[in-house]
């Protein structure tokens, strides 16, 4: 048993050395109820306690408490201990009331009243315990019984030093309890001139009240910034030798530079005032001139608070973000510390450039250091530290070096630790998003996440690969030869099951060309996975099972043979029971028409946030992890250094590229829908912000996407819904329109209107059948189109749907898919006839018409073969020596002629480009052929 | 703002607390079992810094005692090594050479201590002598008292 000090307690000494001694936890416990059970009595017993016992006693409860165990009385005790007029008593009266607060309102009075006495005291010990007492409760009350006392004992001419610290740091705490109680006024400046006061303690506790008050109100409290510039100029140029006992470890002040540091990280640079500026960006220099000096001594003491220093610089210097000059320097710094032997060093480093990645200033210096973070990421034993190197690459990715990141992300991600593997799955799916130029690369990308990571796919991640494949053409053929190869696994995560499953439902047909992924290959694939599946994921693959019903109904029987397994429609799960009797009936009962429109592929996702970062965020509430650059917010123009208009120049194509994360291809950017996926997420986002409603508004939408498709959606927004069908025959076609009112209230006026001059009209007539003008609420109508064809014209239709809703009128302009194309009908002619007609009508120049393009979308064969067929024509295979090219006939139907057509599309994968010819008798029908085709590549 | 610090042991004993925002004792132990458990578990080469729900965790060891302090977003992580270094400067001053069992058995000696160095989970004096001469003036208070309960108290009571 050590000696104890002061008025050492000797029975409490002995009391914890028979705890010590306590073989076991059950002994302890005795041991504890026998001493509870003393005290109490004595606490209860007639003889009075003299104060040092109860002391004593006190300070045993007080053990016991903090051993673990509840204590229910001595609280009494422990408040008249307060009023005692021996200091060690009140002492530990005081202890034991900060330690075991209790809101019982009776005692907090008294406590309260004793507070009062001792803050009253001539004695500077008394009033500092009381001010202490103060600072631990904190409670509402102590604010309200303090508020007004506490202010006036700090800036008084006649309080102590001592005292005054204890009071500026009492109020800090009162005023987190309760903002209102600091009060304004003259008492403002003369709070601020505590940071001229003579004494250093002072001073650093009254900084951090300062800090907190101006965050509260910076107009007020401004005047602390060229008062806090001139203190730290004092500090940070005075020898160590200078601040005596407030040098640490040969650096002067750090506490109180840090805190400095921080209170002006409050205010942008101080613009208006150039001296004070000036004097705060020498500061800096000096701080980040120090770093590079020979270290005052070997002791970690020195470096931690030289560093500690430096880092806040860094931060103020990231704040401010306006030297260009001061922020590469403070990167070249972060640079060393990230090969420095300190863990703590190169773990504040990487967190500190995470900071620095997202200015544009010296977004390009912290790439610098990419392989060095990359390594960290690989090599750090700690696990913290790999987390901040995988922040610090994430907030350092740009569209130059994404791939690269991503792809050692991915690397890393197969040994990475359990705790980061979520988190990490989030970035690489937003990284790929958002620096995706090629949408194949991006598909990659998820599904690797999913083998390889398939656990910490969170639905986001999945959900969203889906939507931006639905949203993206191009990109569709591939993602559906991907997913299938995916699944060809033996064992693939069930992830990657639901994202197969959906891609092949919607996107089976484009691959189902290829004899190795016929429908019946790939039906028989998923369902391979079916029984080893979550309810959750069999009822995603039987609603992709029905979809294969429409798209491939020569494996109609098989399908059916499934949903009529006892497993699914007696399935003791309800869902999967439904789903399987209810798709088992559509399929017998209706017609392949019927199955088509109820079965659609799926409308375009309107465009929002990713839904990755909003998990991303939630996920770090504390810091919102960013992997933006932000604009300087410097009033000085940018120094010209060659690598900031690079930044900028960048900055903006990355703008556009975010642009179009997720255009919807063929519709507007405010359509939404309400498709399966999105009901699923519904909660998830919020609702689109649209314009519509708030004034007139008008849309032109030309769906290009509908001159290889006759059936779909035209057009949707939160108002409404316009859908088409249409057929032709020969030279005669027939449209229903549908449109449905989304809203819970009528749509108003409601009138389509036909805009197609007579001039056209003669060569393509159009009748329009007239429709109510009110749309009720949720309804649908129908309204019928009759076109003919009469000679070769080009362009189609427009209609504009007008309608009034809630009062403000809406219109809508809208393409019909009236090309000229619909008049097509499909032509079968072997190679020899082909030939023979190609060379025929290429005699004629005017006749033929070519066009060589870019690729404007991913060049996809099973994708462009699948326009191909849309487009009406006969697509001849084996005619063509290259098989990747495409070879077509038809004829177009017009009312007292027809046009024979050939046409010849040859992709050039190296170059990006195609070359399409179109010959026929007439030329204008090859120029506009040609157009209308080139324009879907 | 420091939001609490915990003196514990390698046996993973607690043997300080001080809480500078008021939580449920609950939550305290919850807290408390938590990081022991996390802080024990990491190697001695490890960094000193974890992020630890929307806070940082600091710790440093000594001897048997780990020194661990949560901190806000905004903290410097490397001076609040340095708090708890200073602190553990004036312990070892008052105590001369001080081991866990001078906290064991002085506990409220600590608290006093600390209550000098830091308040309301800020700090408030620097300077160790400073802090040292207010931990004086209070011993010195105590010795003016007569100890009027020595000669009832003998190591029974």
């Amino acid at each position: 048993m050590p000696a104890v000090r002061g008025d050492g307690m000797r029975g409490l000494a002995v009391f914890i050395s028979d705890i010590r001694n306590c073989k076991s936890k059950e002994a302890e416990i005795k041991r504890i109820n026998k001493e509870l059970a003393n005290i109490r009595s004595k606490f209860k017993g007639d003889k009075t306690l003299d104060g040092y016992q109860k002391k004593k006693y006190v300070c045993k409860l007080l053990f016991i408490f903090l051993l673990g165990h509840d204590i229910d009385f001595g609280h009494m005790e422990a408040v008249n201990l307060l009023s005692s007029n021996k200091y060690s008593e009140k002492q530990i009266g005081y202890l034991f009331i900060s330690v075991l607060v209790n809101t019982n309102s009776e005692l907090i009075k008294l406590i309260i009243q004793s507070i009062k006495n001792d803050l009253a005291s001539r004695n500077p010990i008394h009033v500092n315990l009381a001010l202490q007492c103060i600072a631990n409760i904190g409670s509402r009350e102590m604010a309200e019984a303090f508020g007004n006392d506490i202010p006036k004992l700090l800036v008084s001419g006649d309080t102590m030093d001592v005292v005054k610290q204890s009071a500026a740091l009492c109020l800090l705490r009162l005023f987190r309890t309760s903002q209102d109680i600091i009060p304004g006024g003259e008492w403002t400046s003369r709070i601020i001139h505590l940071l001229n006061d003579q004494h250093m303690g002072v001073v650093t506790a009254a900084t951090s009240l300062i800090d907190a008050l101006v965050k509260k109100n910076p107009e007020e409290y401004k005047g602390c910034v060229s008062l806090a510039v001139s203190r730290l100029s004092r500090i940070v140029t005075a020898s160590y030798t200078d601040l005596q006992d407030y040098t640490y470890y040969f650096v002067p002040a750090p506490w109180l530079s840090v805190k400095l540091l921080r209170l002006l990280q409050n205010y942008t640079p101080p613009a208006e005032d150039p001296g004070v500026r000036g004097r705060l960006n020498e500061c800096l220099e000096t701080i980040l001139n120090k770093a590079q000096e020979p270290p005052k001594s070997k002791k970690v003491q020195h470096s931690n608070a030289k560093n500690a220093v430096l880092f806040e610089a860094i931060s103020l210097i990231i704040h401010n973000d306006s030297e260009a000059n001061l922020l590469v320097r403070a990167c070249n710094q972060l640079g060393q510390f990230l090969s420095n032997r300190e863990t703590n060093l190169r773990y504040l480093a990487l967190e500190s450039m995470c900071h620095l990645a997202t200015s544009e200033f010296s977004h390009e210096a912290v790439k610098k250091h990419q392989e060095v973070v990359i390594l960290s990421m690989k090599m750090e034993k700690d696990v913290s530290v790999r987390q901040q190197a995988v922040d610090l690459l994430y907030a350092m990715c740009d569209k130059s070096n994404a791939e690269e990141i991503v792809q050692e992300m991915l690397n890393y991600l197969e040994t990475a630790d359990y705790s980061i593997r979520e988190e990490m799955v989030l970035k690489v799916a937003i990284l790929a998003e958002k620096y995706a130029t090629d949408y194949t690369w991006y598909v990659d990308v998820i599904l690797n996440l999913i083998r390889i990571a398939g656990d910490y796919v969170s639905e986001e991640v999945w959900y969203r690969v889906i939507q931006i494949v639905i949203n993206r053409d191009e990109v569709q053929g591939y993602a559906a030869k991907t997913v299938f190869e995916a699944l060809q696994a033996p064992a693939c995560h069930e992830n990657m099951v639901k994202v197969g499953g959906y891609i092949l439902g919607e996107f089976g047909n484009l691959i189902a060309g290829d004899q190795r992924s016929s429908p019946a290959v790939q039906f028989q694939l998923l369902h391979s996975k079916y029984h080893l599946c979550s309810p959750m994921t069999r009822a995603l693959l039987l609603s992709t099972y029905i979809k294969f019903i429409n798209l491939f109904p020569e494996i109609r029987t098989q399908v059916q043979e499934v949903f009529k397994q006892d497993s699914n429609l007696r399935s003791a799960d309800a869902e999967l029971q439904q789903r399987a009797s209810e798709y088992l009936q559509l399929s017998i009962i209706a017609s392949s028409d019927v199955l088509a429109t109820v079965l659609e592929e799926m409308p375009a996702f309107p465009e929002r946030e990713s839904s990755i970062l909003a998990v991303l965020k939630k996920k770090k509430p504390g810091r919102v992890p960013e992997n933006d650059v932000k604009e300087n917010k410097s009033p000085t123009p940018i120094t010209a250094s060659n690598h900031t208009n690079e930044i900028n120049a960048s900055n903006t194509s990355q703008a556009d590229l975010l642009g179009l994360s997720t255009p919807p291809t063929s519709q507007p950017n405010n359509s939404s829908n309400t498709g399966v996926l999105l009901d699923v997420l519904g909660d998830i986002y919020s609702k689109p912000n649209n314009n519509v409603g708030n004034q007139n508004s008008s849309l032109v939408v030309d769906p290009k996407k509908f001159v290889c498709k006759n059936n779909g959606v035209l057009f949707e927004n939160e108002l409404i819904q316009i859908g088409v069908k249409s057929e032709f025959r020969q030279n005669l076609g027939r449209l229903g329109l549908f449109y449905g009112n989304k809203t819970t209230t009528s749509l108003q006026n409601f009138v389509p209107t036909l805009l197609w001059s007579e001039e056209q009209a003669a060569k393509l007539s159009v009748q329009m059948k007239s429709v109510e003008p009110t749309l009720e609420a949720g309804a649908q109508i129908q309204q019928m189109i009759n076109a003919e064809c009469i000679d070769d014209y080009t362009d189609a239709p427009n209609i504009v749907v007008s309608f009034v809703y809630n009062a403000v009128l809406q219109k809508i302009t809208i393409k019909l898919p009236l090309t000229l194309n619909k008049f097509f009908e499909p032509t079968e002619m072997n190679g020899e006839s082909f030939f023979a007609r190609w060379k025929n009508l290429g005699n004629a120049n005017q006749q033929r018409s070519q066009k060589i393009f870019k690729a404007s979308q991913p060049m996809d064969l099973q994708a462009s073969r699948q326009k191909m067929i849309g487009f009406g024509m006969q697509l001849l295979d084996g005619i063509d020596p290259n098989p990747d090219n495409f070879v077509c006939a038809g004829i177009i139907h017009m009312r007292s002629q027809q046009v024979g057509c050939l046409l010849r599309l040859e992709p050039n994968k190296n170059a990006q480009m195609y070359r399409l010819t179109v010959r026929s008798s007439k030329e204008p029908v090859s120029v506009e052929i040609c157009e209308l085709l080139a324009e879907q590549f | 703002m420091m939001q609490f610090m915990l003196l514990f042991s390698r046996q993973g004993k607690l043997r300080l607390q001080k809480w500078y925002v008021a939580h449920p004792d609950k939550l305290k132990k919850k807290i408390t079992r938590e990081l022991i458990t996390t802080i024990l578990a990491r190697k001695p080469k490890m960094c000193s810094f974890l992020e630890w729900r929307d806070l940082k965790i600091v710790y440093k060891r000594y001897a048997s005692l780990y020194f661990c302090c949560a901190i806000e977003q905004d903290d410097n992580e490397l001076l609040t090594l340095e708090v708890i270094h200073r602190y553990v400067e004036l312990l070892d001053k008052y105590f001369g050479s001080v081991c866990e069992l001078d906290i064991i058995f002085n506990f409220e000696k600590a608290y006093f201590i600390l209550d000098e160095l830091m308040l309301g989970g800020e700090i408030q004096e620097t300077s160790k002598k400073n802090v040292l001469k207010a931990i004086a003036a209070q011993d010195l208070l105590q010795e003016e008292e007569t100890p009027q309960g020595f000669f009832d108290d003998h190591g029974l009571g």
